[in-house]
């Protein structure tokens, strides 16, 4: 286990670092650099393969794009700019991450949106249980209240039902 | 709890169902639209495939072209070929980009097969290619005088396909 | 020269043929036996589904036998095998490709009916009319589908090729085998309940019983989905060269759509059957799930999406499967809306007690398909509406997915020790807050030990897996009163979750290390060199080529030692396989329970060496070892007594009893 640790620690620091794909046409001094490929490889699209990103794809053209990746990393480009970059040229396609924008909002939003609309309904179901007790007077709603307790205390000393 | 929300399910199956029948209907899925329409054609100094000579964007411009993306090792390229040649011999102004290809190999096709070019562009590392949003061949760009990129056709250009493009294209400047 | 063609294709159409007859019969004479109240006509739903079953299982073997002896005559075998094709092989290439993977699907349809016919014999007969004869109505379906669409018997005659065209290599492997039968179980197991779920609703009858009943079928199809996806996951990882495991595809995402909502729908059924509530959320999942399924074929056939693993597209398929679909999960859905008050619940629980655990577990398991469902199927959307071409892809799914889970995780940790009807926190708080406190604090000092920094997903993921593991152990412990020697008696339904959740904290584990840990290293490397990755050093021991029955290689041997110590000899190959000319990277794996050592051959440079990718992906194993543990789980959870007791029972029921419809 402590060989194991070691590594790790070995390898974070070691320099200087090839990047994922065909790392001899790569290299980078910056093994944080190197990272940033690596994750820009995987965030892009290959345009003409089937669901593949840069990092993975054998294809000429994705050859081209990483190349073209590399290059504007060494000329200091951010990673929105470079992806500006090839968006400019060939559309949103190749953004594995989706742009958040009007048009993608259910996609954003949508998830976030259910699960709200989920615990909304959960509370809607409490509350149609509860209905009845309001109902009650406050002399049975204390003596509810006493069993409750009650049954919890008898519980804890008894073995809990399984499953 | 309403009753109209049981039918909530159903209501969301419904538009699902509805947009996977679009979808199927959809003819191409492979082809990506551009993000270039309406926007300049990019600048560019190459040199072109026939004399070597040196060009830029400028001399593209004054008249409507076509700007076809080729190369040797795309056996589709040569499918399209004849229709080319026979738009050039209707007038139709054509300039090729020969993408990522040998020139003596291109400069052989062409004499083989025909010349509907006004002149080639020689790309050979595809840089104006990834300019133009090129991701394999034949691509073909609608450009008008002015140098905006009007349209862009993925795949070759036949009769049935220069049917509707060639309306878009007489309608340019 | 007259050719002298085998009749066998034709024997296995017309099985088919008679199989859809059966299915088709099994709609249509229990269903008028229960609209009449004629259990004898009810009586027939039980051989139809047998002769349903047998005549399915002659057509596939039919089929096989067609590829065993080379019959190229046979389109779909000239089109998926060859000659120098290995046997084993040339029999899983039945399913290698659509039409052959359909009547594998339909096959399996009709032994999950027989078996429900056979093991269902204190089941009233009523209800067991009605749950075939919907079982049917999806096999008439599919049936149609393939004899119509997809035929894997049409032949190519008279001129049929000498050779075939060979199993994509990609499918040549022991994962072809295994993987898709495994899936296609789980897909298809959950169509028993989805028919128990709509013959409640047309009986508009559902209890506890019902639930008893539909348990069983429903952890065994979850089971062989697990295990399906978790054999699908494993065989890319080896299979396709670069060491990725799981890349959010289509097709993926269509396998685990369903498995959340079927793990929900076990859960929903511990409810009603321990409660009698939940009763119309119950139906619903059921519905869920087996809808989920249809989807993932739909997706999978029709050319709607792009992804490396469809099958081949053809919008004509993809207009009968829509259809398909439309007519089972909309009819099931409309009948739902209609019906589902006839099988409400009535109960009551508190706030903080197990059943709102439940629904919360509930809840998010929901939620995570519903989003991979919308980043599946938002690129349609987007296009439909005009708007371009969109990618959705890993990042944006680990953004929803992620979040969800840990939530998710944090529920089952408490949810799972929490008692029924009330419960309170303070109760659940003073028996788990040293798991809470060791989760945080373990979950921070070990990324900060392992790599000084403090990585947010390493913390997450640790710690809520170390939480989940702790606070079930405290579970156990506690009703074990402290004796390791009780354990075993907890009951199977118990112990069988118990192991479920350790495997879903597991593979917690394995994701959160692998995905952030995992280092390589892409490198230039001649015979005689050696490379470094961490701790390990990659010699290239020697290169050489192979020839295999339909294939030729290059392949480099590697000798990896780990502090100078020669721990394991790989050999990576990069095979031409000669029937098509495609070239497969087969990659060399070290196994080890606590890292993966993975090297992969890039091209050939000069002088003998090669562009290699080495890499080191720490507790890799994890991943699927979970999955290994919730199948376990599961698995047990089915042998529990209660199941078995039946069976006692049965002995001693009457007869009329099973006609009566007395519920047991």
């Amino acid at each position: 286990m402590r060989n194991y640790l070691a590594f790790i620690v070995f390898t974070f620091f070691s320099l200087p670092v090839l990047a994922v794909v065909d790392g001899e046409k790569y290299p980078f001094d910056d093994p944080t650099d190197a990272r940033r490929f690596e994750l820009l490889a995987e965030d892009l699209r290959c345009p003409k393969c089937q669901n593949q990103n840069l990092a993975d794809s054998s294809a000429p053209v994705a050859a081209d794009l990483r190349e073209k990746v590399y290059t504007l990393m060494q000329d200091g480009q951010t990673d929105d700019q470079i992806v500006d970059y090839l968006v400019a040229r060939y559309g949103d396609f190749v953004r594995y991450n989706p742009p958040f924008r009007m048009n993608t909002l259910f996609l954003w939003g949508g998830p976030v949106v259910a699960l709200l609309l989920g615990l909304l309904l959960i509370v809607g179901i409490r509350r149609a249980q509860k209905k009845p007790v309001s109902d009650l007077s406050d002399a049975d709603k204390a003596r509810i209240e006493a069993l409750k307790k009650e049954y919890l205390v008898s519980q804890s000393t008894n073995k809990a039902d399984p499953s | 709890m309403n009753r109209g929300l049981l039918f909530i399910p159903l209501g969301i199956f419904v538009l699902m169902a509805v947009v996977f029948w679009v979808g199927l209907g959809q003819e191409d899925k492979t082809s990506l639209p551009s993000p270039l329409i309406d926007h300049p054609f990019p600048e560019f100094s190459l040199k072109v495939l026939e004399d070597g000579r040196a060009v830029s964007k400028a001399d593209i411009l004054g008249a409507p072209a076509l700007v076809n993306v080729w190369a040797t090792w795309c056996p589709t390229c040569k499918q399209e070929h004849a229709f080319l040649n026979e738009l050039a011999s209707q007038g139709v102004r054509i300039f090729g980009i020969n993408y990522k290809d040998n020139n003596e190999k291109a400069k052989d096709w062409l004499m083989s097969f025909g010349n509907p070019y006004l002149w080639n562009l020689s790309d050979p590392n595809g840089q104006l290619g990834l300019e133009l949003g090129v991701y394999g061949a034949p691509e073909t760009f609608l450009v008008d005088s002015n140098g905006i990129i009007r349209a862009k056709h993925i795949g070759d250009l036949n009769p049935k396909v220069w049917q509707t493009l060639k309306l878009q294209f007489e309608a340019m400047e | 020269m007259t050719e002298l063609y085998s009749m066998v294709p034709e024997f296995g159409q017309l099985a088919l043929i008679f199989a859809f007859v059966c299915a088709a019969f099994q709609v249509v004479v229990p269903l008028v036996g229960v609209n009449r109240r004629a259990p004898w006509l009810m009586a027939y739903a039980r051989p139809l589904a047998t002769g349903q079953a047998v005549f399915l299982l002659i057509s596939l073997f039919s089929l096989a036998y067609c590829f065993v002896v080379d019959d190229f005559s046979v389109a779909y075998v000239a089109a998926n095998s060859n000659t120098a094709l290995p046997t084993p092989f040339k029999i899983s290439a039945v399913w290698g490709a659509h039409e052959g993977s359909l009547l594998l699907w339909v096959t399996m349809l009709g032994l999950w009916g027989m078996a429900v016919a056979w093991l269902s014999k204190t089941l009233p007969i009523d209800m067991i009319a009605r749950v075939l004869a919907i079982m049917g109505m999806v096999s008439v379906g599919f049936i149609l589908f393939t004899l119509e669409t997809s035929n894997p018997f049409s032949r190519n005659l008279p001129s049929a090729p000498a050779e075939g065209s060979d199993l994509n290599p990609l499918l040549q492997d022991f994962g072809l085998i295994v993987h898709p039968p495994t899936l296609y179980m789980g897909y298809v197991g959950l169509s028993v309940a989805f028919a128990f779920a709509i013959a409640a609703l047309m009986s508009g009858r559902l209890d506890a019983a019902w639930a008893r009943w539909s348990r069983p079928w429903t952890t065994a199809a979850w089971i062989f989905l697990t295990v399906g996806i978790a054999l699908g996951s494993g065989w890319a990882y080896y299979e396709l060269g670069w060491g990725g495991w799981g890349f959010w595809d289509p097709v993926e995402n269509a396998s685990l759509m369903p498995w959340l909502v079927a793990t929900a729908l076990l859960h929903s059924l511990a409810v009603t059957e321990k409660r009698g509530l939940f009763k119309s959320w119950t139906v619903l999942l059921a519905i869920f799930a087996f809808s989920l399924s249809l989807l993932g074929t739909f997706l999978v056939r029709s050319g709607v999406l792009t992804s490396v693993h469809a099958f081949a597209s053809d919008p004509e398929r993809g207009i009968f499967i829509l259809a398909l679909l439309g007519i089972c999960v909309g009819g099931s859905l409309l009948l739902y809306a209609i019906k589902a008050p006839t099988v409400a619940s009535s109960g009551r629980f508190e706030l903080v007690s197990r059943e709102m655990f439940l629904l919360l577990n509930n809840l998010l398991l929901v939620v995570i398909a519903l989003a991979i469902l919308i980043g599946t199927l938002y690129p349609l959307v987007y296009d439909f509406m005009g708007l371009g071409k969109l990618s959705v892809g890993a990042a944006w799914f680990n953004t929803m997915f992620v979040p969800l889970s840990v939530g998710l995780a944090v529920v089952v940790g408490a949810g799972a020790m929490s008692r029924w009807k009330v419960d309170s926190l303070s109760r659940i708080g003073t028996m788990l807050w040293p798991a809470a406190i060791a989760a945080i604090v373990f979950g921070i000092i070990t990324p900060m030990i392992i790599s000084g920094e403090l990585k947010g997903m390493v913390v997450l993921g640790l710690s809520v897996s170390i939480w989940l593991t702790l606070a079930t152990f405290i579970d156990v412990w506690k009703k074990a009163r402290g004796q390791i020697t009780r354990i075993p008696n907890l009951g199977m339904s118990y112990l069988g979750m118990i192991l479920a959740h350790l495997g879903v904290a597991v593979t917690i584990v394995g994701v959160t290390m692998v995905a952030n840990y995992s280092t390589e290293k892409s490198v230039r490397i001649a015979p005689g060199e050696r490379e470094t990755l961490g701790d390990y050093v990659f010699e290239f021991a020697q290169g050489g080529h192979i020839t295999g029955p339909n294939y030729t290689s290059d392949a480099v041997r590697f000798n990896v030692y780990e502090d100078d110590e020669l721990i394991s000899t790989l050999m990576a190959e990069k095979r031409r396989y000669t029937a098509r000319g495609s070239v497969m990277t087969e990659a060399a794996i070290d196994v080890s329970l606590f890292r993966d050592l993975y090297v992969s051959m890039g091209e050939p440079l000069d002088n003998g060496a090669w562009g290699m990718r080495l890499q080191v992906k720490p507790f890799m194993r994890w991943v699927w070892l979970g999955a290994i543990f919730m199948a376990c789980g599961g698995f047990l959870a089915m042998l529990d007594k209660r199941y078995r007791r039946r069976v006692e029972k049965k002995v001693s029921v009457s007869k009329g009893a099973e006609l009566g419809g007395v519920n047991a």
